[in-house]
C-alpha cells in the first residue's frame, strides 16, 4: 500500500454504482504545471498571459465556434437534464461537483452565454453567464485538466454533447493567450525536436531494439527481428515511445515482432515515426494535431512501406482511424487492399482466424485475464469493419492466448467502460490525486472480478491506461504487474518456428 | 385583445421562424472537421437516420443513462406531441386525419404533459446533482411550460372557451383578416404564454430540438478510414 496525502476511494459494487454526494471544491487546488515559455514557444504560443488576455480568449473563443460545429451546437443545446452528471469517474472519484460533466462543460457555456448570446449579454444572472475574468481562468485551468476526454459523458447525453470537444475547445484558448500546460506542451515540442514524447533519440532506439531482438533470441531460440527504417518493408508499424522504453509496453512490442516474424510479413519503424501518440488531440489544436500526423506520411513515403499499422495506444489509434486520414491523408500511395490505417490488433487477430499464426494457451498458464477497453478506442475508433469490432477483436485475440478471460461488470466496459484516470494529457505526477481517484471506478470493477472470478491480470491496448495502471494498482492493493499488453499475451502464446 | 393578440402572433411567429432559420443555417455553415461520432456507430446515412431517429422519438441515450429521467422526459414530450397534433384542429379549416386519430388522446395527453413537467420541476429541486446544475432559466422555462399546459388544461375540462371562435380566430389570421377572440382571461393568459415560448424559442436551450440532428457525435458515419473528410478551413491549411 503506497501511502497517500489524500484518502483513496472505498471500493463498493460495481453493480451498485454507488455515487457519492458532492463536495463542492474538493479539487479546487488542483492543478497541473503551467507551462513555461520554453515550453510555448516551440508550438508557436505565447509564453505568458499578457494584458488584454481577455479580449483574445473571446476571440480566440468566436474562432472555434466557427470553425467546429461540435463546439457551436453543444454551447446552445444542453439542457441541464442530469444525466451526464454520475456518468464521470473524475466526479465519481473526487465528488467535487464541477467534475459532473453539465458543470464542467458550463465553465466554458458560462463565457460561451456573456459574449455571443443575447439573453447573456442582455440577463447574465438568469442563464449563469460570467464575464471573462482571472478567476475563470484559473477555474478553467483546473478542471478543464481534470477531464481526459474519454468521451463517456457523450455516450449517455440524449443529445451527445461531448465533454472532450468542450475541454479541447478550453485548452486551446488558454494556450492561444498563453496560459499552457506544461505535461502537454513539453512532450509536443519533443516530437517536434527529437521524433517522440519521450524524447529518445535515434542511437537510443537502436539500441533499445538490438536488446530486444537478443532477449527475444535467449528466450526462445529464434532470430526475431526489430527492423528500424529498413526502406522496402511491407509495413510500417508505428506505436507509443513507451512500447521502447518501459513494462509492460516493451513486451507488447516484442509480441509485435513475433507476430510479424510469424506470419512472414516485412516491417519496420521508423526514427522519423517513432510515436503514435498525438498529443495534439489533447490540446484540442488541429495545427499541431496535423503537423505530428505528417511525420507519419513522410515517413511512409520515405521508406516506401505498403502498409501502415498501429500499434496499441489509445489515442493514438482514435487520431490514427478517425483523424489521419483527414490529416495526412489521402493515402492513395499505399496497397488500395488495406485499410489505412490498421491496428496491430486487427492484424493479429486476421491471422489468428485464417490460422495464419499458432498460439499455445500454455503460454499463459495460470493466469486469468480481464480485459480494459480504451475509451479512445471504445467511444472515439473502430476495429474490423463492423460496428462494435473494437470491442471483439482485443477479446479473440485474448481469448485465443489465455486460458481463462472474464468480462468486467457490463456498465464498465465496451463503450461504457471507465477511463482509467489518466488520459487526456493528466498522465503526469502533480495530478496524482485526480489520477489515483479517477481510476476508482475501474478498481471497483476490478477488484469484483478479482474476489469473484479469481482474475490475475488485466489487459490493457493503451501504452497511457498501462502507465497509469502500472502506476496506481498500488494504492489499491494490487501489484503493479497486474496490467499486461495484450500482445504481451500473444507474446507469450505465440509458436515460432515453423509455421506451415 | 382582438387585435393586440392577432399583432403579437404575427411577431412571435416571426421571432420563432427567423430565430429558428438563423440558428440552423448557423448550425449547417459551421464546418465539422474532424469524425467524432461516439462509437459504434453507423457506417450508413441510412444506419445514422435510424440512429437519429431512435434518439430523437425513443431517447435511446437517456434511456442508457437514466430510467426515471427518461421515463419523465418521454412522458412530458409524448403529451406534448400529442397535444400539438390535436391543436392543429384550430388552423385547419378540415381536420386532417392526424389530428382526428389523436382526439380521443387529446385529455391523458395533456395530464402527461403537465405531470411530466411536473415531476422534472420537483427533480431540479429534489436531485442535489441536478439542483447544482440548475440556473433560474432552467427553472422558468419549466414553469413556462406548465403554465401552457395548466391554462390549456384547464380550458378544457374546467371553465370552457369558445373554441369554435377560437378557431375562427386563427383561421382568419392566417389569410390576414381580423375574426374577435373569445374575452376569456384563461384563454388570453394560455395565448400570451404560447407567445412567449415561441419568443424565446431560438434564443434558449429548447434549441435542443433542431440542435439534435446537428450534432456531430450523433449524425456522422464511421466511415474515416474509407472516406476522406475534410472541413474547407482544413483544407486551406493544405496550400501553405
Amino acid at each position: 500500500m503506497a501511502a497517500a496525502p489524500f484518502d483513496i476511494p472505498a471500493l463498493g459494487d460495481p453493480a451498485r454504482h454507488p455515487v457519492p454526494a458532492i463536495k463542492a471544491d474538493a479539487m479546487a487546488a488542483s492543478r497541473p504545471y503551467v507551462a513555461a515559455e520554453a515550453h510555448q514557444q516551440p508550438l508557436g504560443f505565447p509564453g505568458e498571459l499578457t494584458e488584454g488576455w481577455e479580449k483574445r480568449a473571446i476571440d480566440h473563443m468566436g474562432g472555434l465556434l466557427s470553425k467546429y460545429r461540435s463546439l457551436q451546437v453543444f454551447m446552445d443545446i444542453c439542457v441541464k437534464c442530469g444525466a451526464c452528471t454520475d456518468k464521470c469517474h473524475y466526479f465519481l472519484g473526487t465528488a467535487d461537483p464541477k467534475n459532473m460533466p453539465v458543470a464542467r462543460a458550463d465553465l466554458f457555456r458560462s463565457v460561451y452565454r456573456r459574449y455571443f448570446t443575447p439573453v447573456g449579454k442582455l440577463a447574465p444572472g438568469l442563464v449563469g453567464a460570467r464575464d471573462m475574468s482571472k478567476e475563470v481562468l484559473d477555474e478553467w485551468y483546473s478542471y478543464f485538466h481534470q477531464c481526459s476526454q474519454c468521451r463517456r459523458c457523450s455516450v449517455f447525453c440524449p443529445y451527445g454533447i461531448d465533454t472532450a470537444e468542450i475541454s479541447m475547445a478550453a485548452r486551446d484558448i488558454m494556450d492561444s493567450i498563453g496560459q499552457g500546460q506544461k505535461y502537454c506542451n513539453e512532450i509536443i515540442g519533443k516530437v517536434h525536436k527529437i521524433g517522440n514524447n519521450l524524447g529518445l533519440p535515434a542511437p537510443a532506439l537502436i539500441d533499445t531494439l538490438e536488446g530486444l531482438e537478443e532477449d527475444i533470441l535467449d528466450e526462445t531460440g529464434v532470430p526475431v527481428r526489430l527492423p528500424i527504417d529498413e526502406a522496402g518493408a511491407e509495413v510500417l508499424l508505428v506505436t507509443p515511445s513507451a512500447d521502447f522504453f518501459a513494462e509492460p509496453h516493451v513486451l507488447g512490442l516484442m509480441g509485435y515482432a513475433k507476430v510479424f516474424h510469424a506470419a512472414g510479413v516485412s516491417w519496420t519503424l521508423s526514427t522519423k515515426a517513432s510515436e503514435a501518440g498525438n498529443f495534439g488531440m489533447f490540446i484540442g489544436n488541429y495545427e499541431q494535431m496535423r503537423k505530428i500526423s505528417m511525420r507519419i506520411r513522410e515517413a511512409a513515403q520515405e521508406l516506401g512501406v505498403k502498409r501502415i499499422i498501429f500499434g496499441e495506444c489509445g489515442h493514438a489509434w482514435r487520431v490514427a482511424y478517425s483523424f489521419l486520414n483527414t490529416l495526412a491523408g489521402p493515402w492513395d500511395f499505399l496497397d488500395p487492399r488495406y485499410p489505412v490505417p490498421q491496428h496491430i490488433l486487427e492484424f493479429t487477430s486476421d491471422l489468428i482466424a485464417r490460422k495464419g499464426i499458432k498460439l499455445d494457451k500454455s503460454g499463459n498458464d495460470g493466469m486469468v485475464l480481464t480485459v480494459h477497453d480504451s475509451c479512445n478506442v471504445a467511444r472515439g475508433a473502430r476495429m474490423g469493419d463492423r460496428p462494435g469490432g473494437q470491442f471483439t477483436i482485443p477479446r479473440d485475440v485474448i481469448k485465443a492466448a489465455v486460458p481463462k478471460f472474464v468480462d468486467m461488470h457490463p456498465d464498465t466496459i465496451c463503450d461504457k467502460t471507465y477511463c482509467c484516470g489518466g488520459g487526456g494529457g493528466l498522465l503526469t505526477d502533480e495530478l496524482i490525486e485526480l489520477r489515483v481517484k479517477g481510476a476508482s471506478p475501474r478498481m471497483e470493477a476490478l477488484k469484483d472480478v478479482v474476489d469473484k472470478e479469481g482474475v490475475t491480470h488485466m489487459a490493457a491496448m493503451c501504452a497511457i491506461c498501462k502507465a497509469q495502471f502500472t502506476k496506481i494498482l498500488p494504492y489499491y492493493d494490487f501489484d503493479r504487474e497486474m496490467v499486461v499488453s495484450v500482445h504481451q499475451l500473444v507474446s507469450n502464446a505465440i509458436v515460432l518456428g515453423d509455421n506451415d | 385583445m382582438t387585435i393586440f393578440f392577432a399583432i403579437l402572433f404575427c411577431v412571435s411567429t416571426l421571432v420563432l421562424v427567423a430565430g429558428l432559420a438563423m440558428k440552423i443555417a448557423q448550425y449547417a455553415r459551421t464546418p465539422a472537421p474532424l469524425k467524432i461520432p461516439t462509437t459504434p456507430a453507423p457506417l450508413t446515412k441510412g444506419g445514422v437516420a435510424l440512429r437519429l431517429g431512435r434518439e430523437a422519438v425513443l431517447f435511446e441515450s437517456l434511456y442508457r443513462a437514466n430510467r426515471l429521467l427518461w421515463l419523465f422526459a418521454i412522458v412530458f414530450h409524448l403529451g406534448l406531441a400529442v397535444v400539438l397534433i390535436r391543436h392543429g384542429r384550430y388552423f385547419q379549416a378540415e381536420i386532417g386525419f392526424l389530428t382526428q386519430l389523436v382526439q380521443p388522446l387529446a385529455q391523458p395527453a395533456g395530464l402527461a404533459m403537465v405531470a411530466g413537467l411536473g415531476l422534472l420541476l420537483v427533480r431540479r429541486f429534489v436531485s442535489e446533482r441536478v439542483r447544482y446544475v440548475t440556473r433560474p432559466s432552467d427553472i422558468l422555462m419549466l414553469v413556462l411550460l406548465l403554465g401552457i399546459g395548466v391554462t390549456g388544461m384547464a380550458m378544457k375540462c374546467v371553465v370552457h372557451t369558445d373554441i369554435v371562435a377560437v378557431k375562427a380566430f386563427f383561421t382568419g389570421l392566417m389569410g390576414f383578416e381580423l375574426r374577435p377572440l373569445p374575452n376569456d382571461p384563461l384563454l388570453g393568459l394560455h395565448l400570451l404564454l404560447v407567445c412567449l415560448l415561441m419568443i424565446v424559442f431560438p434564443f434558449s436551450k429548447l434549441l435542443h430540438a433542431p440542435g439534435l440532428f446537428f450534432s456531430p457525435t450523433r449524425n456522422q458515419t464511421d466511415t474515416p478510414r474509407e472516406v476522406r473528410h475534410l472541413a474547407p478551413w482544413a483544407a486551406r491549411l493544405e496550400e501553405k
